[in-house]
């Protein structure tokens, strides 16, 4: 049965990181991040279910609180982005190309 | 099949649906409702692993939050709400294949694994037990933890503030 519930992250994990490689609008690319940290927490969940110990909760609490400050803090930098260079294709903000 | 696999049958579906809808939709807008679907059917998932708490803080911070967030900043960045535009880059091609790798990679590794048996009995994991540890062995983490969040918040105000 954990088996299972690992493999349902695996697959959310490479659905979110496809997102990730291939959306053009950087609030996409922050969908996408979401769902990898989403599949992580429940591997934890799953992991401290399978062996009963709360520790893996405590750590998908933390996780999900830090993607909270996460998720407000890069969504105000595409903002500033976005009034800056009235665009957030990730295509087109390529300032730091070398 | 018992009760619980039929569950997880159904809320593995949801999930998995859902986040291809976040990742396909073709509207950004509607990337978002399908993410707070895939958020929900996590919380089914934590349900399912009688993780009550965390499912309501689920649904509380990610479902509740994190979606409102996101849509006032699709409607204050994006010029045209509700048009369609081409939302996939170049790489289709190139990120369907790594996608593939890492969840092929992931699958072979999980599948062959030799897990432990699950032990029998009670389990200690209970919401009591969680916010016992969370205000003992593991307070100075929680603390650190609202500090972040305010120092979270007041980056997010600077940097989203209008200048004078």
């Amino acid at each position: 049965m954990l088996k299972a519930y690992l493999l349902v992250a695996a697959a959310v994990f490479a659905i979110g990181l496809f997102g990730v490689l291939t959306r053009r609008n950087a609030v996409g690319i922050l969908l996408g991040i979401e769902l990898m940290l989403n599949a992580v927490n429940i591997n934890l969940v799953a992991f401290a279910w399978h062996h009963g110990d709360i520790t893996g909760w405590i750590f998908a609490l933390f996780t999900i609180a830090i993607t909270v400050a996460e998720v407000a803090v890069g969504l105000a930098i595409v903002i500033v982005i976005f009034r800056v260079r009235r665009t957030i294709e990730a295509d087109h903000l390529t300032l730091l190309r070398g | 099949m018992t009760g619980e696999a039929i569950g997880l049958l159904v809320v593995a579906l949801a999930l998995l649906g859902s986040s291809l809808g976040v990742v396909l939709a073709k509207n950004l807008f509607h990337s978002v409702l399908w993410l707070a679907a895939a958020l929900v059917a996590t919380a089914g998932l934590f349900l399912l692993l009688h993780a009550e708490f965390l499912a309501a803080a689920q649904v509380l911070l990610y479902a509740g939050g994190v979606v409102t967030i996101v849509v006032f900043a699709i409607m204050l960045t994006e010029r045209l709400v509700g048009q369609t535009l081409r939302q996939m880059n170049r790489g289709v091609g190139w990120g369907t294949a790594v996608a593939a790798v890492v969840f092929g990679t992931i699958a072979l590794v999980v599948v062959r694994a030799p897990l432990p048996p699950a032990p029998v009995g009670e389990s200690a994991a209970t919401t009591a037990a969680l916010g016992r540890a969370l205000l003992t062995d593991w307070v100075l983490p929680f603390e650190v933890l609202g500090v972040l969040f305010v120092a979270a918040l007041l980056g997010a105000v600077y940097l989203a503030r209008v200048e004078e």
